[in-house]
């Protein structure tokens, strides 16, 4: 053996020494089957789709966000509007980003314009199209664009606190960057979401409002007509959470009257938990504690307002409005026929924090962990079995050589593995088919040699230049086979999504091992062949 | 050990045999997708809600049916399905899906709870007895209720035991009993499984006959969205590969692979139309996969083409393409029979999950490797006869055509 070819084999034996140590690390001495079969298990990830679990894909609702800004800004308008004495006819929301001022007094134009463009900087003032006097204020691009972002990333931090907070193995939280304003949740192991799914979904904003009219009402309108069609000024009405008030009737929803800025919201909560209610044995109730700067507003209040009442609103609805009986400092109860693990989830809720935004499910899928076995089992049975076949043809058609491409193969694959390992890339179903290709490839670049040195044997050639010629000729096909699909993997992968990348990723990896096996390595192991046989001897193809 | 030697056959002159078998393929594929309005998209692509429920015994297709009538779910399929093509008679599967068609997503959420809870309404015993259906228990929440109840009277690494004791009696579970157990005295061959935690479990849980094993919610919005992406992808990678071989060949040996590829695409759509395939996320990994193998087919054909041509100046050009064909031939039937034989394996033996896939597969490959010099290989030698010169010297790679044109003058 020249030294060239000793260097050779001491990088390809180096590959496999890193491949297997990527595969299975370090064995211990004396070491079972299945200790290498957990190593593996291990360091191989595997996708949902093959280890079960639960995918799901949400999408925030934004524009809600944006739209509470609107909201927000029309009321600060409206306060500053009367404050510096500028009569306008009518001021109100056009959309989620549009405010429309109509009916300007002319004398007054002048102060108005300055308010906008002095106290309200992420506006832009415009003249209404076919209005006289009238405005339209946009919210500018750039404070939309920020509160979307600001909005997606409360939302996913949101989000990954509570799924934490669950106790799932492993989970990932991210944005699926497919969509708009996409949220990506995998639970991996879990064959059923509806918990994570609700806890996800609920919105908790908790708030606590005073009652502004003792009453409740049947309806709206009946909430509206008791004030003669005006509520009284910074109020609204609340519909509060249905309940049967009789039994054998079906509950009737009730309507509160509230101030319309709360006196505490869920940001002022050091604490929520779960306890047994005190009040309806076997049932559950939230409690929370405040913290010390809301804990100083909240007592004088409530020690003023004695003997009125009080509404505790979840999500905009009302879930209790308990009368306050005494100064409270710090803490309260959200009672409302609560299980032990609806009371648990909606603590754990309070405790991560309220959502900037609703949330719809666009996408779950949720394969069990048997359906995902199965997969495997049927997918790993059905691949080896193929695999030996294709070995043993292999051998029989082409003897020798074809000993050298089965070794080639098996290197392949074992260089495939162990790089997803390393890359902590995700095997998945069509993953298993970019491996099929790459093995198919794998195949036909040998064949291609193989062929291509019997035709030059054919025409003459002694063994050692029909390799070297074999070799040389079909090097280019090979290059152009590999880059050509190399290229369109690539292409799947910037533009594919989940499913199509996991195929691009475990195509390009296979084909890049197997242009280094079936060139370098077999061309390798064919020198050191020749380097040992006589001369004049057949070569075994 | 060889199979071909010396072929000599004249393949550019069936060309129009192949063209025509081409064009009945495709007639007769896209005839059925017509017929079956349009390409059958699964739910993926579609939107809707699918559960995959599997029966301890042969599934009860009559009284789901029943079941799902009642509660008002008339529109949904109901297909049984068999685990494994060579054993055909275990019909312990059934598919059940609803489509939603321009409807919210809140809408598709409620009719998979429907359909669970027709499937627990009917079938179910777990919940009547207030007990967990141990079926459909993960290994986590089985090892809470382990380490709460205690039966091995564990004082060290309780939780760390019982995890491991839960995690085996899933895995039995999913992967001896695919996933349905359905006395729990079969359980007690699992290692750590004593008398104790069995009765453990009797009294916590309760054993269904059935196990979801696959729930799929995806809203049409979504489905479209995926649906358009994945063409989008597709053809970027097409154009990809357009543009590397038009630079490593010719323009037309580019546009040739690219029809041929595209005429595999077609006719495999076709067959799966014919054979009631729905087209999945899994599918156009297949229908991926076999673009890639195919096109690996063609260009090696045009690539012995290329090297052929410097040898055969004076040849005509369809009779050097014939060559390289020739040539090629004994490697084309290796590789392909060879991949042919993984695919069909996959196909028998790669369960449910992997049918269709395996289907694109077995018919991907055939079409691919028989469309690079029935199709590809023709469009090159018509494009050369068309521009009028049937001499070799038009064609090969532009660096090529220059060596060609100095050795003239």
């Amino acid at each position: 053996m020249n030294s060239q070819l000793r260097w050779k084999f001491i990088f390809i034996a180096a590959v496999i020494l890193l491949c297997i140590y990527g595969l299975i690390g370090v064995p211990t001495f004396p070491t079972s089957w299945g200790q290498v079969k957990q190593n593996l298990a291990d360091r191989i990830k595997l996708g949902l789709d093959l280890k079960g679990g639960s995918h799901l894909v949400l999408q925030v609702q934004v524009d809600e966000a944006i739209g509470q800004r609107c909201d927000q800004a029309v009321d600060q308008i409206t306060k500053q509007l009367h404050e510096k004495n500028i009569s306008v006819g009518e001021i109100r929301r056009v959309d989620d980003t549009h405010i429309l001022v109509r009916n300007v007094d002319p004398n007054t134009s002048g102060a108005f314009r300055d308010l906008i463009s002095n106290q309200f900087t992420d506006w832009a003032l415009t003249p209404a199209a076919g209005e006289q006097n009238g405005f339209v204020v946009a919210m500018k691009p750039s404070i939309v664009a920020d509160i979307r972002r600001d909005t997606m990333d409360q939302a996913l931090e949101t989000i990954t606190r509570r799924i934490n907070a669950l106790g799932l193995t492993e989970p990932t939280i991210a944005f699926t960057g497919r969509g708009e304003n996409e949220i990506l949740v995998e639970l991996p192991g879990e064959g059923d979401p509806t918990r994570a799914k609700s806890v996800i979904q609920a919105g908790g904003q908790l708030e606590l409002k005073r009652v502004a009219d003792e009453q409740t009402f049947p309806s709206e309108g009946a909430a509206l007509a008791s004030h003669g069609g005006i509520l009284p000024p910074g109020s609204e009405i609340v519909v509060g959470k249905a309940e049967s008030t009789q039994a054998g009737q079906s509950p009737q929803p009730v309507y509160y009257i509230l101030d319309r800025a709360p006196i505490i919201t869920g940001q002022d909560l050091r604490g929520a938990n779960p306890a047994p209610s005190s009040n309806n044995p076997g049932q559950y109730e939230v409690r929370f504690q405040l913290s010390t700067a809301s804990a100083a507003r909240f007592g004088p209040f409530t020690e003023a307002n004695i003997g009125h009442r009080m509404a505790i609103v979840l999500d905009h609805k009302v879930y209790t409005a308990p009368v306050i009986n005494g100064r409270i400092e710090d803490s309260g109860i959200i009672e409302g026929n609560f299980s032990q693990e609806s009371a648990q989830d909606l603590s754990l809720v309070l405790r991560a924090g309220a959502l900037p935004a609703s949330i719809k499910y666009l996408e779950e899928r949720t394969v069990g962990p048997s359906l995902g076995a199965d997969s495997i089992r049927e997918g790993v049975r059905a691949s080896i079995g193929s695999i030996i076949v294709v070995m043993i043809f292999l051998v029989i058609y082409y003897r020798l050589s074809g000993v050298n491409a089965v070794v080639a193969l098996a290197l392949n694959l074992l260089i495939l593995l162990a790089f997803m390992a390393y890359a902590g890339a995700v095997l998945t179903l069509p993953g298993i088919a970019g491996v099929i290709l790459t093995i198919g490839m794998g195949v036909d670049s040998n064949v291609l040699v193989f062929e291509r040195i019997r035709e030059e044997l054919r025409s003459g050639k002694a063994p050692a230049s029909a390799v070297a010629v074999g070799f040389d000729r079909a090097f280019l096909t090979i290059i152009d086979t590999h880059v050509t699909t190399i290229v369109s993997a690539v292409f799947l992968f910037l533009f594919g999504t989940g499913p199509v990348r996991g195929f691009a990723v475990t195509l390009v990896i296979g084909l890049l091992s197997n242009v280094f096996t079936s060139i370098y390595v077999s061309r390798a192991i064919f020198d050191w062949h020749l380097s040992r046989m006589d001369r004049q001897a057949q070569l075994s193809i | 050990m060889e199979f071909f030697r010396n072929v000599n056959v004249d393949w550019m002159g069936k060309a129009k045999y192949f063209v025509a078998l081409s064009l009945i393929l495709l007639a007769v594929g896209w005839a059925s997708i017509l017929r079956n309005g349009g390409l059958r998209y699964g739910i993926d692509f579609r939107g809707g809600t699918l559960v995959y429920v599997r029966f301890a015994g042969p599934a009860p297709v009559d009284q789901i049916r029943k079941g799902l009538q009642a509660a008002g779910l008339a529109n949904s399929s109901i297909q049984s399905i068999s685990d494994n093509v060579l054993n055909g008679n275990s019909q312990n599967d059934v598919v059940i899906g609803i489509e939603k068609k321009g409807e919210g997503d809140e809408a598709l959420d409620a009719s998979k709870q429907a359909i669970l809870d027709v499937l627990h309404k009917t079938f179910g015993t777990a919940n009547t007895a207030g007990k967990r259906d141990f079926n459909s228990i993960t290994p986590s929440s089985l090892a809470d209720y382990l380490t709460q109840k205690d039966p091995l009277s564990l004082s060290t690494n309780a939780g760390d035991r019982y995890n491991q004791l839960a995690q085996r009696l899933t895995d039995a579970r999913d992967k001896q009993h695919g996933g349905i157990v359905t006395n729990f005295d079969d359980l007690k061959n699992v290692d750590g499984a004593t008398p104790g935690v069995l009765s453990a479990l009797k009294d916590g849980f309760a054993l269904d006959n059935f196990t979801i094993r696959d729930v799929e919610v995806v809203g049409p919005k979504v489905g479209a969205q995926l649906r358009r992406q994945a063409i989008l992808a597709t053809l970027y990678a097409l154009a990809g590969m357009l543009l590397y071989i038009a630079f490593r060949f010719e323009w037309v040996y580019g546009a040739a692979a690219v029809i041929a590829v595209f005429h595999d695409v077609l006719i495999t759509l076709g067959f799966f139309s014919i054979f009631h395939f729905e087209i999945s996320l899994t599918v156009i990994a297949a229908l991926l996969t076999l673009v890639g193998y195919s096109m690996n087919d063609t260009i090696v054909i045009f690539d012995r083409v290329r090297e052929d041509l410097r040898l055969m100046r004076r040849e005509p050009f369809a009779q050097v393409v014939n060559k390289a064909i020739n040539q090629t031939l004994s490697r084309t039937i290796l590789t392909s029979g060879l991949t042919f034989l993984t695919v069909l394996v996959l196909f028998l033996m790669g369960g449910e999950v992997l049918r269709a896939f395996s289907f694109a597969m077995v018919v991907g490959v055939v079409v691919g490797t028989y469309s690079s010099f029935g199709i590809a290989a023709p469009i090159v030698v018509l494009w050369n006869k068309y521009r009028g010169q049937g001499t070799a010297a038009r064609a090969g790679s532009a660096a090529d055509k220059r060596v060609t044109a100095a050795a003239r003058r």
